[in-house]
């Protein structure tokens, strides 16, 4: 005999909203998306009668009327008389190629200054131990400002050269000038995006010389390949860096000479440099100092993935008879870079993001286009601030899959 | 701990010592700043030897087969591994470590490459030899460690006794005349401790010329033909196993004993 | 015996090493000059650090403290390079205080003095006595008051709506269970606040005045308001930050995604966007005639800044945490919030401790960016020196002052929570 019934069919009651494992979730949840849907509706209705009290209507029309204002360094045509949208395209671009130039440096000067931090040799690993503190622990706007400081204080007037023999490279305290790359017979532009606010142009010139170097990357894949058959099959490495060095060079060299390459040098005319490329103090100012202060941060990411490595590794590998060099690239390195790569990223984004203190210095990148000059010319706080923030949100979330994908791309497999 | 480490009949026929010398070590001093950690150390190890160092902890043993392959550098006295002289010749060095092959108490394989790459890495990029080759090698010593099957994953994925079977077949991939062995169960489960023993029993079975820092008494009295006792840096005793357990001369040599075999 | 037999009558003795491998001489060996790769890179870095320090030194070295003009340091170095450290002798204060009336100056220090002792519960738990903590819960409504001066009412009201709310959700919780005294507990100090604390504060400061000399908002500056804006911020982003990493954690899936995205969202965009909308949009959103002052405002953004850095370190700090804590509790039959108030969080937000650390020395950093909006910080002031005509021209010293003292903040700081994770570490083994 048993003692056990069927249970008595359960009618719904309003406490198992609260008391109910079932519905608990479901309630708290509809709870917050309403709460959460109050506060938007409040916000929303509090700046529409604000911006109905100021006479203002929300609109995204001001982005076609002239900018009237200038961008002196800029990557692609710009004019007074271009649009806002224009203008703020420039300056986009402006981010993006302080952004990437910080992030080469960053990473360069960040590896040499990690690996030689954690040197044997105590004065050398002392000194980095100084930069890597000094700089992390001072503002980046102030190191912004300083380097500006630096470059417009302590070098040169353009006037100084005058009459003098510059050489390939002239640093002034409006900037710096560098040979800038022409060619005689070149294959000119194409341009892309017609009319648009977004067109731009490239040069063919360029394009001929990135496929020649493709195809000269190419043949070096493919020699190394051989190389790697061949150690394979017999266990004895062909010599190949002066095959895979011409495989490089010849294509290029070849697009080169055909093209007419030749370097176009800054010159002394008037009251100022003619010709070659200018960087403006600006954009050396930000570019220095981002590459400086992200480097302290890149250093010590180096360094915590070194060290992450155990002992056990190295000591394994060498009782294995490896050299130190085969070591490194061999055993530690794949390891680190698991351990250095995502912090590494998160920092190119901090990078990304504290390009944005260019206004400090007058550099015009997107905030001081769209979220600067524009935003104080036509009035437009809303529109402009959100498209702005748009559009840092969508650089981050692009770094920020980059970094899923590799993520999860190297994770280690265990048990 | 009980004295037979194995119940596995030992096939002795083939442990033969040579007069062929293998390690010499003479006048052998290291200190570790100012702590003197090696003093004067004195060993001549011939080819085919079965030799079990032990010790207290800290007494300098495990320091000592390190240096046999120079993970550590000596201060002052010489080494000679097969007539080669460790110095900061990096030839030499390089002679030697392919030479000497060597276990570690937490296993040290690379977590980044499968069992199979671990064990092909250092065949291919130090002996040269050709891959398929190598692959041959490893997986003939993967079978003799009994863990073939393994080949494709990775050391996460395996236990801390297969993985440290996999570090010996990674050791013997490189065909080394000599095995240096620091504490190679240590960090193992009891179950385990004797998947590792029978694979070293069975090294030893083919001749190969063992150096072995283990507290695994039993494996002493039974495959050694040699123990090592050390003491603060020092070579306290020394003698065949036999006599070494039964007959312990040193007062220091006896009080190791009682702690360690619970008499 | 065999032949293998030997034993050691004597022991050998510790003997000193070997004098190439001790002392100086074995020191620069082995850490100097081992190899001759290391032997150049020595002798280059030690030429490097004779040039950079002895340019700096006969730079530094300048006998211009008493100057009271770029003019007058110019006239004592006659024609050599120096610095003009006048500047800072004549400024220092400002630099540190801002516009802050000069007779109040012990406002702002005695509260920066309580808020050490606020914080030692927290940061050094095991040397102060417990009841410590009460002080520390009184704290943020001290310290506005103290600086911002005013009625002492209002942060008194601000704070009996805590209370009230405190008393009133322990007596549904009895009545109701956990989630129906939450919700009026929340409600009871929401109508507080909003209804009745309002007419109570008029009616108390009518009748017993009691208060300190107010201060506006835009008379702080310099180092202080870093300070202020840093710390309020921070300590505000905390209670924010806890709540957005467990809604990130929770399973479920509206809540998660709200606080997923706002995480993301502020995480992706730069602060200056955010101090932008600090200085043009905010009070476009509230409701029409309010208007917070300036850097009311800040704090806010600031708060909203930090806050979503905050629930990614307190989320790191929950991850650590071994997953048979959770069970643990649950075993014991402690509900979410009960589980979360006795045994996750006092834990997570131990291990957080240095990543929160580590945030507030960014955001501390991060504060000298208001200056481009306009207030008046460190970096802010400093330009605002040099359009004095006394000291127009003036660059190096001015940086470096501030340099040195964000450095001397953000090192020490940054050592305290080094320290803390080694003693993290050592703790759990």
């Amino acid at each position: 005999m048993t003692t056990l019934t069927d249970p008595p069919k359960e009618s719904f009651r309003l406490s198992m909203l609260i008391y109910d494992t079932r519905y608990r979730s479901m309630t708290i949840q509809v709870v917050a998306l309403i709460g959460f849907m109050l506060l938007i509706g409040w916000l929303v209705n509090n700046t529409a009668q604000n911006l109905l009290d100021l006479g203002k209507e929300p609109s995204f029309s001001f982005l076609g009327e002239a900018a009237g204002y200038d961008i002196n360094q800029r990557l692609v045509d710009y004019d007074n008389q271009n649009s806002h949208l224009r203008a703020s395209f420039v300056g986009l671009l402006n981010t993006l190629l302080v952004a990437v130039m910080g992030c080469i440096t960053a990473t360069i000067l960040g590896v040499i200054i990690g690996v030689l931090r954690l040197s044997k040799n105590w004065l050398i690993s002392k000194l980095m131990t100084v930069y890597v503190e000094t700089f992390r622990n001072v503002p980046v706007l102030l190191w912004i400002v300083f380097t500006m400081a630096i470059l417009i204080e302590t070098l040169p007037v353009p006037r100084s050269f005058k009459g003098v023999d510059v050489g390939a490279v002239v640093v002034t305290n409006r900037g710096i000038y560098v040979p800038e790359p022409l060619f005689s017979r070149s294959l000119g532009d194409i341009h892309l995006f017609g009319a648009s606010s977004f067109r731009f142009d490239i040069s063919l010139d360029l394009i001929a010389f990135l496929i020649a170097l493709a195809l000269g990357l190419f043949v070096r894949h493919k020699i190394n390949q051989r190389a790697h058959r061949i150690q394979e099959e017999t266990g004895i490495r062909p010599t190949t860096w002066y095959l895979s060095l011409a495989a490089v060079a010849v294509p290029v060299l070849v697009v080169l000479v055909t093209l007419g390459f030749y370097l176009g040098y800054p010159e002394f005319k008037g009251f100022n440099f003619r010709g070659g490329t200018h960087m403006r103090n600006s954009l050396i100012a930000l570019w220095l100092a981002l590459s400086l202060y992200t480097a302290a941060f890149i250093a010590e990411n180096v360094r915590a993935g070194i060290l992450a490595i155990s002992k056990g590794q190295t000591e394994a590998a060498a009782a294995l008879g490896l050299r130190s060099n085969r070591i490194m690239s061999l055993v530690i390195l794949p390891q680190a870079l698991r351990v250095i790569i995502p912090p590494l990223i998160s920092q190119y984004l901090n990078l990304t993001k504290n390009s944005s203190l260019a206004i400090a210095v007058g550099y015009m990148d997107l905030t001081g286009t769209l979220m600067g000059i524009t935003l104080n010319q036509t009035g437009r706080e809303l529109e402009t601030l959100l498209l702005g923030m748009l559009i840092y949100l969508l650089i981050s979330l692009s770094i920020s899959l980059v970094m899923n994908w590799y993520n999860n791309r190297v994770k280690l497999v265990e048990r | 701990m009980s004295d037979l480490a194995t119940d596995r009949k030992i096939d002795r026929s083939k442990m033969q010592v040579s007069d062929e010398v293998a390690i010499e070590i003479n006048g052998m001093n290291k200190w570790y700043g100012a702590f003197h950690v090696l003093r004067d150390i004195n060993l001549t190890v011939n080819q085919g030897e079965r030799i079990v160092i032990a010790g207290p902890s800290g007494s300098g043993k495990s320091t000592l087969i390190r240096c046999i392959n120079r993970l550590e550098e000596h201060q002052q006295g010489r080494i000679v591994v097969d007539g080669t002289e460790l110095t900061s010749d990096l030839k030499n060095i390089d002679k030697i470590r392919s030479e000497v092959g060597m276990c570690f108490q937490h296993f040290n394989l690379f977590p980044h490459l499968t069992i199979l790459e671990n064990c092909t890495l250092a065949p291919i990029w130090v002996r040269k030899t050709p891959r398929k080759e190598a692959i041959e090698t490893a997986m003939h010593f993967l079978e003799k460690v009994k863990i073939p099957e393994q080949a494709d994953k990775y050391p996460g994925q395996l236990s801390g006794g297969q993985q440290q079977r996999v570090a010996i077949a990674r050791s013997l991939c490189m065909k080394p005349r000599i095995m240096l062995f620091d504490e190679p169960t240590s960090a193992l489960d009891p179950e385990m401790i004797k998947e590792v023993l029978d694979t070293m029993i069975e090294l030893a079975e083919e001749g190969m010329t063992m150096l072995c820092v283990t507290h695994e008494m039993g494996f002493a009295r039974q495959v050694a033909n040699r123990v090592i006792f050390m003491d603060q840096g020092q070579i306290v005793e020394q003698n065949e196993p036999e006599e070494f357990f039964n007959n312990p001369q040193s007062e220091r040599t006896k009080l190791f004993l009682s702690q360690i075999l619970g008499h | 015996m065999s032949d293998v037999f030997f034993v050691r009558t004597e022991m050998l003795q510790q003997q000193a090493p070997p004098s190439t491998s001790v002392g100086i001489v074995g020191w620069m060996r082995e850490n100097l000059f081992s190899g001759w790769l290391n032997s150049i890179l020595t002798v280059v870095s030690a030429l490097f650090i004779f040039f950079v320090a002895g340019g700096f030194l006969s730079w530094a070295v300048s006998p211009t403290w008493g100057a009271t003009s770029l003019t007058e340091c110019r006239e004592i170095l006659a024609g050599h390079e120096g610095a003009c450290w006048g500047v800072i002798r004549d400024r220092w204060v400002q630099l540190l205080f801002g516009f802050y009336p000069s007779e109040l100056y012990w406002r702002p220090i005695l509260t920066f003095v309580l808020l050490a002792v606020a914080l030692a519960p927290v940061l050094f738990a095991e040397k102060v006595p417990a009841k410590l903590v009460y002080f520390t819960a009184a704290f943020p409504f001290l310290m506005p008051w103290l600086l911002w001066g005013g009625s002492i009412w209002g942060p008194l009201a601000a704070a009996a709506g805590f209370v009230i709310g405190y008393f009133v959700y322990g007596a549904v919780v009895k009545a109701a269970g956990s989630l129906a005294g939450l919700i009026v507990g929340v409600a009871a100090a929401l109508i507080w606040w909003l209804f009745l604390a309002p007419v109570v504060v008029d009616l108390l400061s009518g009748t017993v005045s009691i208060g300190l000399e107010a201060v506006e908002s835009r008379k702080f500056g310099g180092m202080m308001l870093s300070i202020t804006i840093g710390i309020v911020a921070i300590a505000c982003s905390l209670p924010i930050g806890i709540v957005l990493a467990l809604g990130r954690q929770s399973d479920l899936m509206i809540l998660k995604s709200l606080c997923v995205g706002f995480i993301e969202f502020i995480r992706g965009v730069p602060l200056i966007t955010l101090l932008f909308v600090a200085s043009t949009l905010l009070n476009i959103f509230m409701p029409p005639g309010t208007n917070f002052d300036i850097i009311m405002r800040v704090i806010i953004m600031a708060t909203l800044f930090a806050s979503a850095y905050m629930a990614e370190v307190i989320r790191g700090g929950l991850a650590a945490l071994p997953k048979g804590q959770y069970e643990g509790a649950d075993s014991l039959g402690l509900n979410y919030w009960q589980a979360q108030r006795l045994i996750i969080m006092p834990q997570a937000l131990k291990i957080s401790i240095p990543g929160i650390v580590s945030t507030f020395i960014g955001l501390f950093k991060d504060t000298t960016l208001v200056s481009v909006i306009g207030l008046l910080d460190p970096l802010g002031l400093s330009n605002a020196i040099r359009a004095d005509t006394d000291w127009n021209g003036v660059v190096w010293e001015l940086y470096g002052f501030i340099a040195l003292l964000f450095f001397i903040f953000c090192f020490s700081m940054s050592r305290y929570s080094m320290y803390l994770e080694r003693k993290l570490r050592t703790d759990h083994q």
